[in-house]
């Protein structure tokens, strides 16, 4: 069960998921105290693990739009949210695949801050107020990266296989 | 059935007889740009090596290139030694296409790409930026990705696992009145299409305003397509393009031009007549929110921003430099002027631009994105607005939430300095 935490308007971008000022800090164990820095009681309230692993962050269509920054993802990855949106931006959503964090594309989402989630794979269902709503299948392309535990595994099999 | 320009690119580059939209497969990187993120890129092309006994080396180190534009001079102890780790990389594996922090041969990635060179009609270019939808300008396939992604280009020379994207056609024709240009058209396109309308998608330029269109009218209207989500924007290669990679780019051996089928199939296509077209303006918070000029003129405007990979060019430039020769930036009003390379730079002090600008008041600073992505020079306050050429008008997008940015051409954010009011133009 993921308890939504926080529900987002469209076009969220990465500028706000991790501002620019922040972009010289590159590694995922460091990202994550930078993550929605803009929003301030947001992120002191990330900051100070108020919200257990696998709560969600609900968002209208478009969410990680702009910058391709990683960080963005992988601040995101830090908390091991769930990201439930109408729908993604192709890079941030190709970042979030390839770092592991687990994105779910549910097109007629319907949920507010504090409701829970029941999320699976082909449906997310919403516990409070009983209804479920279809998800968006990732390509079977996209699939064998999440299988395999992020892009660095998915590269390091493929590299193996090349010179065998 | 016909190709789209991108579908024949992706073919070629996947070694396929044909392709369509939807089909994955993996094509073949010609070339693979990172700026000051090559830090997160090296890190994670390790961290693929890691255990493997395979030493870490790229795939082709002519085919990468490197340009630091996002933070310099270096703001921070922090970029400065990721600036630094990234010099030993590129001098580790011999890596040509390098451009550090100069005054000559720096500037942004997106302008250095083309000005050297390196861009051809056919390409497959990614880099871990979003805009390098850019050098869709010159008939390449080239798009943004993360930092991961790249490691694994450099890792095995091609993209995994790429969907074939389907393709919008958008048709342009009329001429631009004066003081209206490239840059409007982009953003009525971007208020036309919105903030998402060709995710995952590519805009292909065709139309008489476009085959009229110089290059660097391209770039920026290729650079912007991301803006509505495109994958890539590409304007498929034609006398124009041949002029630009011989005359200005220098290139001397063979350029092999990608059209698209007459038979190509396209999503949709949307046609725009930009005979009637006004001065353009995305209003905060987002780009798709974008207005005539006739409806925020008037608007005040405390920091003028020209240039970054839109609107950086000499063409730009001389654009304002005519509209503030002789003039003065209106008090209370600061403008600050970026050439989008070195290049450019000198080129603008040749013709007096340089001049002009700082006789009228202006700061012209080092070639680089500068304030566009909110890392340093010139933060605004609270409260304030900016008025800028750049790409981007998110909140906090310059730095501060409690600011705004409203995007706009060189022609008004020239005429806008003068009176430190959004400014039309045409009336100035």
């Amino acid at each position: 069960m993921s308890k939504v935490i926080i529900k987002l308007e469209a076009d969220i971008s990465t500028d706000d998921i991790y501002p620019g000022r922040y972009m010289a800090t590159v590694l995922p164990t460091e990202t994550p105290q930078f993550c929605f820095a803009n929003r301030t009681e947001l992120n002191e309230k990330l900051r100070a693990g108020q919200f257990p692993k696998g709560s969600a962050i609900v968002a209208d269509h478009n969410f990680g739009c702009g910058s391709s920054r990683e960080q963005a993802a992988s601040a995101l990855k830090g908390y091991e949210l769930n990201i439930v949106a109408r729908s993604m931006s192709r890079i941030f959503l190709q970042n979030a695949i390839n770092l592991g964090l687990n994105v779910v594309l549910c097109p007629a989402i319907e949920a507010e801050e504090g409701h829970d989630l029941d999320i699976q794979v082909d449906k997310v269902t919403n516990l409070t107020t009983g209804k479920t709503f279809d998800t968006v299948r990732l390509p079977e392309a996209r699939q064998a990266i999440i299988d395999a535990g992020g892009l660095v595994p998915y590269t390091r099999k493929r590299l193996l296989e090349s010179v065998r | 059935m016909g190709m789209t320009v991108v579908e024949k690119i992706l073919a070629r580059a996947a070694g396929r007889d044909a392709v369509k939209a939807g089909d994955v497969l993996e094509p073949k990187v010609d070339l693979a740009m990172s700026h000051e993120n090559a830090a997160l890129v090296i890190s994670q092309f390790e961290a693929i090596h890691e255990g493997t006994g395979i030493e870490a080396r790229p795939w082709d180190p002519s085919r990468i290139a490197i340009i630091f534009d996002h933070r310099v001079p270096a703001e921070s102890p922090k970029t400065a030694t990721n600036q630094k780790k990234i010099r030993g990389f590129v001098t580790q594996h011999g890596i040509s296409k390098f451009h550090d922090v100069r005054g000559d041969v720096g500037g942004i990635c997106h302008q250095i790409l083309p000005e050297y060179g390196y861009v051809r009609p056919g390409f497959v270019i990614v880099g871990t930026d979003s805009h390098t939808t850019s050098h869709g300008a010159l008939g390449a396939f080239s798009f943004g990705v993360g930092a991961t992604e790249m490691a694994s280009a450099w890792t095995l020379g091609y993209a995994v696992n790429i969907e074939v994207p389907a393709t919008i056609k958008v048709v342009v024709k009329g001429d631009f009145a004066p003081m209206v240009g490239p840059k409007d058209l982009i953003l009525h396109l971007i208020g036309v299409l919105t903030a998402q309308g060709a995710n995952f998608r590519v805009l292909e330029f065709h139309g008489e305003t476009i085959r009229k269109m110089t290059t660097s009218g391209r770039l920026a209207i290729c650079n912007m397509s991301v803006e509505a989500g495109a994958t890539s924007g590409i304007v498929p290669a034609d006398g124009e393009t041949m002029r630009y990679l011989r005359e200005e780019a220098g290139v001397t051996d063979a350029i092999a031009p990608v059209t698209p089928d007459a038979d190509a199939v396209y999503e949709r296509v949307v046609e725009i007549d930009v005979s009637a077209l006004a001065p353009q303006i995305a209003c905060p918070h987002t780009v798709d929110n974008v207005k005539d000029i006739a409806l925020v003129a008037g608007k005040p405007v405390q920091q003028i921003v020209i240039g970054s990979c839109t609107n950086g060019r000499l063409d730009d430039l001389a654009i304002a430099a005519g509209i503030l020769r002789g003039k003065k930036v209106a008090e209370g009003t600061r403008m600050l002027v970026f050439p989008a390379s070195g290049k450019i730079f000198g080129q603008a002090m040749d013709k007096g631009y340089i001049q002009d600008f700082m006789k009228a008041g202006a700061v012209v600073m080092n070639s680089g994105c500068g304030p566009c992505l909110g890392v340093h020079e010139g933060a605004l306050g609270d409260d304030e607005t900016a008025l800028s050429t750049t790409n981007r008008n998110f909140k906090g997008r310059m730095g501060n939430p409690k600011s705004e940015v409203y995007l706009c051409s060189p022609a008004v954010a020239a005429a806008s300095a003068i009176t430190g009011v959004i400014t039309d133009p045409r009336q100035a």
